[in-house]
């Protein structure tokens, strides 16, 4: 190898981390986030100081973050990750057994200007912990039993303490992110295989014995999975939110109502309609238009990550990008399934949309990883 | 802080591959949510849009405004007045009780006026507004308004209510209005909406509820806005209903008012018809009650107080009432064997004072009997025995169809509760009724308005109509709807012989008019405006041979419920029928002592127009009838009682 051949990668430095920095997702993302804003002003007619203030305000101190968290050294990221990792598992088992209860079920921490979920904290901190968890280890053992248990453990510890309190939609969500991360790393796809079918099996002996002897459920399980399955079978209890938010959506037509003319919202029909189904008040007042901007936007986003995944040749900012490109592509599928009538009620937020601050806080957390792996690229 | 890559370019090449796989799944999602946006959206906007609205508008109905009830003369019977009340919202008030507690200060509130608002407050929804207060004057109503900055959540409203002016006068032909029973609707087919509006009056009985449909008039709508819970946002539009149509009855309310005085406090009932043309000008039933007592939701010790008076003043016996006629239907059973030739008005039958049939003996009421007994004499001094015979003759299926051609027997439609159709008996009615054949005495006792014969006020009138004009003449009640006038089609003549009609109605007039007359003591002096008529005496029960034989109690030996009816029929003028009166009165005695004075002052003061002067009246009974007359209590024309009115 000749001197002229010889080429050494670096990453940028001082101020010039600035160009280094995507600016392009950056604008997708608030431009994002701004639409969340003209939503919560109209949803609450017309009032800045309700919802639109303090969530604007979230998304300034959001973006301090990943700036802090954007500048800061990618492997600085990576030697931190079993640390936030730990910090977090503490946290979820605080909550878990000191942790107040509200609103159902999230169970928080009161920081004072805000309350923190660990469950959110957890999405992010279980990427980072999985990628540097690969990161470190050889190849040749990606796909050995003894190594796939490892992170097998990882992902299932905080996904039983979240499934505990009870939280289904953020396990399921802590489950296929720590699993896509797996996937991308290169674990053997016989293990994925291996677990769809067992997951399959499950499934189809739950249901294929229902009414058989040797069911294996309470009858009142089953009508539980089914209300869960077919929330419109209940239209007063679980279903009233689906069938309004559908009429909802469907009522905007193609360009929709216009700003603020939105009656689903307006006059209240709308459950939530500022947190998890922020969407169908989008859908009613800007139409099929409006929706699916929104639907382009969120594309954009994971595209700018995809792409950042593909340029990059550090396994750790790889695999870290993935796992928050996947984390956030199942915020938003899970939250527009559920409120479009496509799948089961679980609460999930609409990423950048939803009023609340945890998951804002988090998700520019992860925007701020993802930065600094594209900033730290070594080029 | 310097580091050197592990620049292990195939894994990271899996890495990549993995990553565009999983990003292959995500875009497959993708394309399944667009398609989803799009099917919701794009396809099934349409039935989505119509949900929304549904979700959003509501209709409320507006309630009409009832028609105004007149008399002929179009004094106001039943209008609708503002009714001041106050209402109150909790999400408004904030401490309800504290607010409640200050509102008692300005408006008097009962205990239970208190509770009962607590209780609706608390029960309801934070933004229903509930009655605290009806009927407030226009003093406390603006009381309250003046109030307003110290009663938060308290709003004074104002909204309609029925109202009876002439209360008592009017309670029977009119009825009331009351708030739609579950009933109600189900026994309608296609109920009007308006039906379904809380607290909807309709007319429960009376005119109010046989011109219902008239006086309701029909429903607007606002659409409003309204949010998840029901709250109205705003009001979109509206359209207005079309109020009820206004009725004139034929009705005098002088006259009725007077008649009302003139009963008493007798169980009793009269009716004054015009003869020309059927309009009813008085329909009286006593004792009577207030009917606005109804409309406010009447207490419960004063419904079980009518409930259990036995004057039974919630009946209308004027057109309910089916009495036997007695004498009065003597015209009947007279009319019948003239025209069937059986008797001439000269035809003569000797009354020993008793009539043996099938070994039967039938009294006459004078004992002693009447001598020999011609048609005129018969009706002036009524005698039964001559009936007998004469009904014998002529037989019940005739005397019957008499019955019926002069009214009796059948339904008069008057929009009016419960009218009876009385009995007018034939051998087909007692055999399909009592499966038994029609006997001697059955006849002997229908003769003279006895036995199975029932006739009400009502259809005495009309008969007593019928025969001063000889036409088959119609007794109404509407003159007219919103000012329009019905027309009264001329009455078809009755095609009685004319000489026989004269015969019976020269009985008539030999009744009150010659020496012997039974109500001559009840005759019209003035000049044009001479009287005939016909008493009546019907009893309640049976006097048996040993009460005979000691001699037939009196009716003051008898306890209230047991003495005879008093019925008196009649017209005036003679030679010039206009009006024709009937008056029962229950349980009053003799009907030439009873009824007859009371016709007589009803047929006067229609036929005034006023208060009857005393020189319509024989001279010897003027002074008596002066202060008879004066003691009575009368409205004025507005409908008031005149004297200081501090009720």
């Amino acid at each position: 190898m000749s001197f002229l051949e010889y080429r050494v990668k670096t990453a940028p430095t001082g101020f010039s981390k600035v160009f280094a920095l995507n600016w392009a997702l950056l604008l997708v993302v608030t431009a994002v986030a701004a639409i969340g804003w003209l939503m919560l002003y109209s949803i609450s007619g017309g009032r800045l100081e309700v919802w639109a203030e303090p969530q604007m305000k979230r998304y300034v101190l959001g973006l301090v973050v990943m700036f802090i968290v954007a500048f800061t050294p990618i492997w600085f990221w990576r030697s931190m990750s079993g640390f936030a990792y730990g910090v977090s598992m503490l946290l979820l088992l605080a909550v878990e057994f000191f942790g107040s209860v509200g609103m159902g079920a999230q169970r928080w921490i009161d920081l004072g200007f805000m309350r923190l979920q660990p469950s959110e904290l957890m999405k992010v901190t279980l990427v980072m912990a999985l990628a540097s968890y690969y990161d470190m280890l050889d190849d040749k053992k990606i796909s050995r039993p003894l190594w796939v248990l490892i992170p097998v453990a990882l992902i299932v510890a905080p996904t039983i303490l979240v499934l505990m309190q009870p939280n289904l939609g953020t396990s399921i969500m802590l489950l296929v992110v720590g699993a896509a991360v797996m996937f991308a790393a290169g674990v053997s796809l016989w293990y994925f295989g291996a677990v769809l079918a067992m997951v399959i099996a499950a499934v189809a002996a739950v249901f294929l014995t229902r009414g058989t002897p040797w069911q294996l459920l309470h009858n009142y399980q089953y009508t539980r999975i089914d209300t869960f399955l077919n929330p419109s079978a209940d239209p007063l209890g679980a279903g009233y939110n689906i069938i309004q938010a559908k009429i909802a959506l469907g009522s905007g037509g193609w360009a929709g109502k216009g700003f603020m003319q939105g009656t689903q919202s307006r006059l209240n029909f709308l459950p939530e309609k500022h947190t998890d189904f922020i969407f169908t008040t989008l859908a009613e007042e800007f139409g099929f238009v409006g929706a699916f901007s929104l639907l382009v936007l969120y594309a954009l986003i994971l595209i700018f990550l995809i792409v950042a995944v593909i340029q990059n040749r550090d396994r750790f900012s790889q695999l870290l990008i993935i796992g928050v490109a996947v984390n956030f592509f199942l915020y938003l599928v899970i939250n527009l399934a559920m409120v479009m009538g496509m799948a089961p009620v679980v609460g999930v937020p609409l990423p950048l949309l939803s009023y609340g601050g945890s998951a804002t806080l988090v998700i520019m957390l992860a925007f701020g990883l993802v930065q600094s792996a594209i900033v730290h690229r070594l080029r | 802080m310097k580091r050197v890559a592990r620049d292990n370019e195939a894994s990271a090449r899996r890495v990549t591959r993995r990553a565009l796989l999983l990003s292959g799944g995500m875009a497959a999602m993708f394309v399944a949510l667009g398609a989803r946006m799009r099917y919701l959206g794009i396809e099934q906007a349409d039935q989505f849009r119509l949900l929304a609205e549904e979700n959003r508008i509501s209709i409320r109905l507006l309630p009409p405004i009832r028609g105004v009830i007149h008399d002929r003369h179009g004094k106001v019977l039943a209008e609708n007045e503002q009714n001041y009340r106050v209402v109150m919202t909790r999400e408004d008030a904030g401490d309800v009780e504290a607010v409640l507690n200050r509102l008692s200060h300005v408006i008097p509130l009962t205990r239970s006026d208190l509770d009962d608002a607590l209780e609706a407050l608390k029960k309801n929804s934070s933004f229903v507004p509930i009655t605290v207060k009806d009927r407030l004057n226009w003093e406390e109503f603006s009381r309250v308004a003046l109030n307003a900055p110290a009663l938060p959540g308290v709003t004074p409203e104002t909204g309609m209510s029925r109202v009876y002016p002439r209360d008592a006068d009017f309670a029977h032909v009119l009825g009331y209005v009351g708030p739609v029973s579950e009933k109600v609707l189900e026994g309608v087919e296609n109920p009007d909406p308006v039906l379904q509006i809380p607290k909807f009056q309709i007319g429960k009985v009376g005119v109010e509820r046989w011109l219902e449909d008239t006086l309701r008039g029909t429903a607007g709508t606002k659409r409003i806005e309204v949010n998840h819970i029901g709250r109205v946002m705003r009001e979109l539009d509206r359209i207005e209903g079309q109020a009820g149509s206004d009725v004139h009855l034929t009705i005098d309310a002088g006259v009725q008012n007077f008649i009302q005085a003139r009963l008493g406090e007798e169980s009793a009932s009269c009716i004054v018809m015009d003869v020309t043309n059927g309009d009813i000008i008085a329909a009286v039933s006593s004792p009577s009650f207030d009917p606005n007592l109804f409309v406010r939701g009447i207490s419960n010790t004063d419904f079980r107080y009518l409930m259990d008076h036995d004057h039974r003043p919630l009946a209308n016996k004027a057109v309910q009432g089916a009495y036997p006629p007695g004498s009065t239907f003597k015209m009947v059973t007279a009319l019948a064997a003239l025209e069937e030739g059986v008797i001439t008005p000269e035809t003569t039958v000797r009354c020993p004072g008793h009539f043996e049939s099938g070994g039967r003996r039938f009294h006459c009421w004078r004992r002693g009997g009447h001598g020999a007994v011609d048609l005129e004499r018969s009706l002036s001094e009524s005698c039964d025995v001559y009936y007998y015979e004469v009904a014998l003759k002529v037989g019940i299926d005739k005397i019957a169809e008499m019955g019926r051609r002069l009214g009796l027997g059948i339904r008069h439609d008057l929009p009016m509760s419960a009218i009876t159709e009385g009995n007018m008996p034939d051998k087909g009615w007692k055999m399909e009724r009592h499966q038994a054949e029609w006997r001697i005495g059955d006849t002997i006792n229908a003769s003279i308005g006895q036995g199975y014969v029932l006739s009400s006020p009502l259809q005495l009138a009309v008969m007593t109509a019928r025969l001063a004009s000889g036409r088959a003449v119609k007794p109404r009640l509407v003159r007219a709807i919103d000012g329009r006038e019905i027309p009264v089609e001329p009455a078809e003549p009755l095609g009685l012989s004319t000489s026989n009609l004269t015969a019976v109605l020269h009985g008539m007039d030999a009744v009150m008019n010659e020496a012997g007359g039974t109500a001559r003591s009840s005759r019209i002096v003035a000049d044009g405006l001479r009287m005939a008529g016909k008493s009546g005496t019907s009893q309640v029960r049976n006097i048996s041979a040993a009460e005979r034989a000691s001699g037939v109690m009196s009716n003051d030996q008898l306890p209230w419920n047991r003495r005879d009816h008093a019925l008196f029929v009649g017209y005036a003028p003679y030679d010039n029928p206009r009006y024709a009166v009937s008056v029962v009165v229950e349980h009053g005695g003799g009907g030439s002592t009873a009824a007859a004075p009371i016709a007589r002052d009803a047929l006067l003061r229609a036929l005034y127009g006023a208060v009857p002067p005393l020189d319509a009246y024989p001279a010897d009974q003027r002074g008596r009838m002066d202060s008879l007359l004066s003691s009575l209590l009368l409205r004025d024309d507005d409908g008031r009682y005149p004297g200081p009115s501090e009720t």
